[in-house]
């Protein structure tokens, strides 16, 4: 088990040397808009030097007169030593701008994995037992729904309906108007207010896949043998489904649950844009569009991580879960 | 012959009896069986029939602005009341804006004389708020000595007797003007040479002005004058150039003057002037703002020769604008649905419902396009690195791993805003959208593939091709790819979907398909200006709509597929 993580984990590592190297070579044809605006700005107050050497100057700061090759070690050598420079956009070293903003993204994705948990597995496990039944139909028209519904269109039409036509909610951000007036459990009400149709799209839209991935799990292991073994003994069908079936059930569900949760810090772009919660998501996607490179090349390789540790946590609990899996 | 067949009775182990049918017919027929797949199947066949059948029938081309005319309050005239002195200059008369500037500083310091460019002006008030300019031209200049007095007159000016008598007169009475035949003299003294200098009119200076009631007639300086003069002396009449005018004052201050009963000219203190240049505005039409200024109406009405205008009258600060509506062609935006356009039309004055017709061929043609890139590029991958396993392997399924690593959205927005700075022409970036959306799509086929093959080489049917010598390429895309097709078939289906939402969100977030090219993604891209959400329903719900089920059908039908391949596996 250990050399097994230990071996994952080395791999992880040339992947994430290869992810970054694209990734920082996609980045660096970024128009760099804003080194040009940057020295600009400076090339214009008095005393400055002039507009050409203040761009070399900051290119060289930033690491951008190099070939792409040799900038990449200078931003990898950086990175390893936890430096990830300073976001343009930001002005502030990147990792703080990180932490002070990840806490949203989690807070938001938590509740709305909680959520999903509990709708999206008694559905999947009804929607088993009742196969072919109107209940199964439903459930899956519902979490097909679920699965092609556009993150936008929803996330609009519930701004619609709550927001505009309701007023029950506002239409963006994370605080209300009058957050500073209130106590600190009336602004913690009021961020939990503002979260809540992000947290409901959120849900929606990712319920459907865990819905039936549970149903399909669940019909699987009711076609096992030992369920029919548990029948023919004369098990009521409850002791049958909800002891016998409904934890081997659980084996691959807690798989796929564990592999999600280091997804839970990588922020719903989408969502978190939509509706501006100033997460990870929506901070990332402003560095985007406005060619912040500092910032973007950590966010993905975090992103990156984030995907490799999901693997890994998934192969661990596999193993972990099911005794009967042997890993090499 | 059939009917012949039917008749016989067929025995239990006859093999007619049994229908047969081939493994494609079971499937087709677990299929049709599926409510849900059914339904799929006819969400994306009315789909494809509404966007490429649709955008040939639709009348409107994709990118057809329609326009309507429409009444707009347009600015038509202002007006303000003036409270600073208006100039008329007399007829050869100069008065330069020096000495205006002069002529009020000694209206307000009462002086009754001013100089500007070494030229003395005399002020003569006539009224209240009404001056007269006069200039001083020497005429002479006098020389008295023990009571007699030589006069030298200036070269050109004459100075009559009766003058020269009446300023003896004056000069005895140590009085500084004198008149004589119908002019002023002014005497300036210097030393001993006293000046006698006649004051001519320059100009008249007061705060109301006058309006004409045509463009080509002027009022003349002497009419003015004699307006002027009745006005401030309280007259109802006054005579200039033989003809006798009628003097009528009205309520808010201003003046009728009118000869023979018909209106030749008002005075008034408000300026109506108006705001395009080459109109003229009729007395009347000024009479009616005044009048509605007075009464602080919102609008007012003048008779015009094509009717009755009405006008709207706005107050900004004392400042007065007349508008009036007038016919102006604009692009017919967010039209309410209506015969003409079912959908109503969007923010650029198109027709909603052609819009999505191309959309949707669009988002499809993308879809299909997108998915077949991935298929290739994953049936090879997958297939090498299953079928030769080892070293091959390794290094695909590292390769499969850094794509899947690398963060899609991302990257999409990143490439997105690359374009968008070099301006890339939109149909290319249709097609960079295709191309990126493929190169990252690929490694989950590439995975089911390699899986498949990997326990599809170790049955018989492989072991018989490497027996009879088959080569390698033909056994891994003849004998083996043609095993995973079901499950592609399924994979390629849901993943159309996937590409679908993926390409509506990039063109959402305006960073896939552009204007003017449509697409359910950025037609729904609208909303983020709040007015339209609020207000135009039929601008983004229906695109959004489509958008689901057209993903929904994909799903239905991928779903189906894949139980009727699979019909023991349940999934």
């Amino acid at each position: 088990m250990k050399k097994f993580i230990v071996k994952r984990l080395l791999l992880g590592v040339v992947i994430l040397f290869f992810v970054s190297l694209i990734i920082y070579s996609i980045e660096r044809s970024l128009p760099t808009s804003y080194v040009k605006g940057k020295a600009m700005a400076m090339s214009q107050k008095q005393g400055a030097k002039p507009y050409e050497e203040l761009l070399d100057d900051l290119n060289a700061a930033y690491g951008l007169d190099k070939p792409v090759l040799q900038g990449y070690f200078v931003w990898l050598g950086d990175a390893i030593h936890g430096d990830f420079g300073e976001s343009w956009v930001w002005t502030q070293p990147v990792t703080d701008k990180f932490a002070s903003v990840i806490w949203y993204s989690f807070a938001l994705a938590a509740v709305s994995f909680i959520l999903e948990i509990l709708i999206a597995i008694p559905l999947g496990i009804i929607s088993a037992t009742k196969q072919y039944s109107k209940v199964d139909y439903a459930v899956t028209v519902f979490a097909l729904i679920g699965i092609s519904l556009p993150t936008f269109f929803f996330a609009t039409i519930l701004k619609w309906v709550f927001s505009i036509n309701l007023g029950w909610f506002d239409l963006y951000g994370i605080v209300g108007r009058m957050h500073e007036t209130y106590g600190s459990v009336g602004k913690i009400l009021d961020m939990a207010k503002h979260m809540v149709l992000p947290v409901v799209t959120l849900t929606i839209v990712s319920i459907g896949s865990l819905m039936r991935y549970t149903r399909t799990n669940m019909l699987e292991v009711l076609n096992a043998d030992y369920i029919r073994t548990a029948r023919a003994k004369g098990l009521p069908e409850k002791k049958v489904i909800y002891r016998h079936a409904f934890r081997n059930t659980l084996i691959p569900i807690i798989t796929i649950l564990g592999g999600s949760l280091p997804g839970l810090f990588g922020g719903a772009m989408i969502t978190e844009t939509l509706f501006q919660i100033p997460g990870i998501g929506y901070t990332s996607y402003q560095c985007l569009i406005q060619g912040d490179i500092p910032f973007t090349m950590f966010y993905m390789t975090f992103l990156a991580v984030l995907t490799l540790l999901g693997n890994l946590l998934a192969d661990i609990l596999y193993a972990v879960a099911d005794p009967r899996v042997r890993i090499n | 012959m059939s009917d012949e067949a039917n008749k016989t009775v067929t025995a239990l182990d006859d093999e007619r009896r049994v229908k047969v049918l081939s493994p494609g017919q079971l499937v087709a027929k677990r299929f049709f069986r599926n409510k849900l797949a059914m339904a799929g199947l006819i969400i994306l066949i009315a789909m494809f029939v509404f966007s490429f059948i649709g955008g040939m029938v639709s009348p409107y081309r994709e990118s057809q602005v329609f326009r309507k005319t429409e009444a707009v309050w347009k600015d038509y005239a202002g007006a303000a009341y003036n409270d600073s002195y208006q100039f008329r200059v007399a007829d050869g008369m100069t008065f330069p804006a020096a000495a205006q500037q002069k002529f009020i500083l000694a209206v307000n310091k009462e002086a009754d004389s001013f100089e500007a460019d070494g030229v003395t002006y005399m002020l003569e008030q006539r009224g209240e708020e009404y001056y007269v300019v006069l200039a001083q031209t020497p005429v002479a200049t006098v020389l008295t000595l023990k009571g007699k007095s030589t006069f030298k007159e200036v070269d050109g000016a004459t100075l009559s007797d009766a003058a020269k008598k009446a300023f003896e007169a004056a000069a005895k009475a140590e009085e500084d003007s004198f008149e004589a035949d119908g002019t002023t003299y002014l005497i300036t003294k210097s030393g001993r040479e006293q000046t006698i200098s006649c004051g001519g009119e320059v100009a008249l200076a007061s705060k109301v002005a006058f309006n004409a009631p045509s463009a080509e007639s002027e009022l003349t300086y002497s009419f003015e004058s004699a307006a002027l003069t009745a006005l401030a002396d309280g007259k109802t009449s006054f005579t200039d150039d033989g003809k006798t005018y009628d003097l009528n004052v009205l309520e808010s201050g201003a003046a009728e003057i009118s000869e023979n009963g018909t209106l030749v000219a008002t005075i008034s203190n408000l300026i109506v002037s108006p705001q395009v240049s080459g109109t003229f505005l009729p007395l009347e039409f000024k009479e009616a703002v005044e009048q509605a200024i007075e009464e602080k109406a919102d609008s007012f009405t003048v008779e015009d020769a094509s009717g009755e205008v009405t006008y709207q009258l706005q107050n900004k600060n004392q400042q007065y604008v007349i508008r009036v509506q007038k016919e102006t062609t604009v692009n017919d935006t967010y039209h309410a649905p209506n015969r003409a356009h079912w959908l109503g039309t969007d923010g650029n004055g198109m027709d909603m419902l052609t819009r999505l017709m191309y959309g949707g061929r669009i988002s499809l043609m993308i879809g299909f396009v997108v998915i077949i890139i991935e298929i290739v590029l994953g049936v090879i991958v997958g297939g090498c690195s299953g079928y030769f396993g080892g070293w091959v392997d390794t290094i695909l399924m590292r390769v499969v791993d850094v794509v899947i690593c690398i963060p899609a959205m991302p990257l999409y927005i990143i490439i997105g805003s690359i374009m968008d700075y070099y301006k890339v022409d939109p149909r290319l970036r249709i097609y960079a959208l295709c191309a990126i959306l493929g190169l990252i799509g690929w490694p989950g086929i590439a995975r089911m593939v390699r899986g498949q093959i990997l326990s599809l080489r170790e049955q018989e049917f492989m072991i018989a091709t490497e027996a009879t010598g088959v080569r390698v390429s033909r056994r891994i895309f003849r004998h083996l790819i043609p095993n995973v097709i079901p499950q592609l078939i399924v994979i390629a289906t849901m993943g159309l979907g996937d590409v679908i939402l993926m390409e509506a969100t990039l063109s959402f977030l305006g960073i896939g398909v552009k204007f003017p090219y449509a697409s359910w993604g950025n037609i729904v891209n609208a909303v983020n200006d709040v007015y339209v959400l609020t207000n135009f329903w039929f601008v983004w719900i229906p695109a959004g709509f489509l958008i689901l089920i057209t993903v929904l059908g994909f799903n239905f039908v991928g779903d189906g597929l894949r139980d009727a391949f699979d019909p023991k596996m349940k999934r």
